[in-house]
């Protein structure tokens, strides 16, 4: 089966519906599926969850979708560059459920391996922890948290092969493979397309079985905190 | 004279032991990097990161390689990346020996706030909540006072928590304070700060 598309607009035909929930990779802007984000806003498909750590910033990543008012919930666990989410958000127009980070991570995790739902101690006594089953393990209190099951996963990667096994770059990596994981289709926009068998199969951080749909392109890939130090200082 | 910015980091980092793999938050606390010394401390980034390095040099900037904080940053020799899952699999799974956070409220109970203010800030508890629930040790560095001159460290938190009971030791512009079972106990006071200085901007109990 070929799993390489030419376009994002291609690699996503057939997928989209209506209120259907996304898992997206990225932590901020990096790594994430910025291709597919645009061909997502060209699609004109609404009412979307969408499970993200970050929610973009105004005109760039998942901000572009909030901009044209395709997404209805967001499930993150912070969002404070994005001015516009903050006003939908604020006016009612958005809903947001707060996931703490690793919970984010691990709920996809779960989701991708089958798992409906873990104990964690993240959360016990706050708010995350309201209406949520609790359960003593060695004398201590965990909450109950439930995988994510994703519609579809959208992700970025460096690298991949023609059957779809990836390479992640650097911190780009994040949530990349957990998104990939708790999708029923997962697709994937790489920097690079290489031939089977190019790859060592060793260095391989996340196996095809995952990917369904793959598609190359030019990446902006825009800096959000640009921090630099002095050569003097060295 | 109570403690500036860099002098609360640099006392955070003397909490630091050789060997330690420590996750720094934003603010105070990401200073403390420039105060270890000769120690050999592993920095974390839970976004994916084990051996965080400093700023790059101008024009070294890599959009692939940023810190917890967004902020493009280096790698070191020692430095290795991971998922999200596996980031937080650390944390959680108590492997990361220490954590520096800021803070806004701190309750003699080690109760911690530091991620929202009800109607007003809604950014998010990033990894705050994974982090405070799972590493060894949970150190604050803050300010004493917030801005109207009232006690940062209180008696009960009154803004949403972080975690309950997780706070070990904070360290604020005025002084060490220590979470135990009886309320805050003293450990020290910045140069020139007398205890009833302390006493007099803390609305917790101090035994």
């Amino acid at each position: 089966m070929k799993k390489v598309f030419k376009t994002a607009s291609e690699a996503l035909d057939g997928l989209l519906k209506d209120g259907m929930l996304i898992a997206a990779g990225g932590f901020g802007l990096c790594g994430i599926p910025e291709l597919l984000i645009d061909a997502l806003v060209a699609s004109g498909v609404r009412n979307l969850t969408v499970a993200s750590n970050n929610a973009g910033v105004d005109d760039f990543g998942l901000g572009k979708l909030l901009a044209t008012r395709q997404i209805k919930k967001m499930m993150s666990s912070y969002v404070g560059e994005n001015a516009e989410f903050m006003r939908q958000y604020l006016s009612g127009e958005l809903e947001l459920e707060f996931n703490p980070q690793g919970t984010l991570a691990e709920r996809m995790r779960a989701g991708g391996a089958g798992i409906p739902g873990f104990y964690t101690q993240t959360g016990v006594g706050t708010q995350i922890a309201e209406g949520k089953e609790v359960k003593q393990f060695n004398g201590k209190d965990y909450i109950l948290e439930e995988g994510i099951f994703a519609d579809l996963s959208i992700v970025k990667a460096w690298k991949a092969d023609d059957t779809g096994n990836l390479v992640f770059r650097k911190t780009a990596r994040n949530f990349n493979p957990p998104a990939a994981m708790c999708g029923k289709v997962c697709v994937a926009e790489v920097e690079e397309i290489v031939p089977r068998g190019s790859i060592d199969p060793d260095h391989i951080h996340l196996p095809g079985i995952y990917v369904h749909r793959l598609i190359q392109g030019n990446h902006e890939k825009r800096i959000e905190q640009r921090t630099v130090r002095k050569r003097e200082e060295a | 004279m109570p403690w500036d910015r860099n002098q609360m980091a640099a006392r955070a980092a003397e909490e630091l032991e050789d060997g330690m793999y420590v996750n720094l938050g934003i603010g105070i606390p990401t200073l403390v990097a420039n105060y270890v010394g000769d120690k050999d401390i592993t920095l974390q980034s839970e976004n994916g990161m084990l051996g965080m390095g400093p700023f790059p040099f101008e024009g070294e900037e890599d959009p692939d390689l940023i810190n917890a904080g967004k902020q493009t940053i280096t790698e070191l020799a020692r430095t290795s990346y991971f998922d999200s899952a596996t980031s937080f699999g650390m944390i959680r799974g108590g492997k990361i020996a220490a954590a520096v956070l800021g803070a806004m409220e701190v309750s003699e109970q080690g109760d911690l706030a530091n991620w929202m203010i009800p109607g007003k800030l809604v950014k998010g508890m990033g990894g705050a909540m994974d982090l405070v629930a799972g590493v060894g040790r949970v150190i604050v560095v803050m300010d004493h006072t917030n801005k109207h001159g009232e006690s940062k460290v209180l008696k009960e938190c009154t803004l949403p928590l972080t975690g309950k009971g997780v706070v070990d030791r904070i360290i604020t512009n005025l002084g060490v304070l220590d979470v135990t079972p009886g309320g805050l106990r003293l450990v020290e006071c910045a140069k020139g700060v007398a205890r009833d200085d302390i006493l007099s901007a803390t609305e917790a109990k101090i035994i």
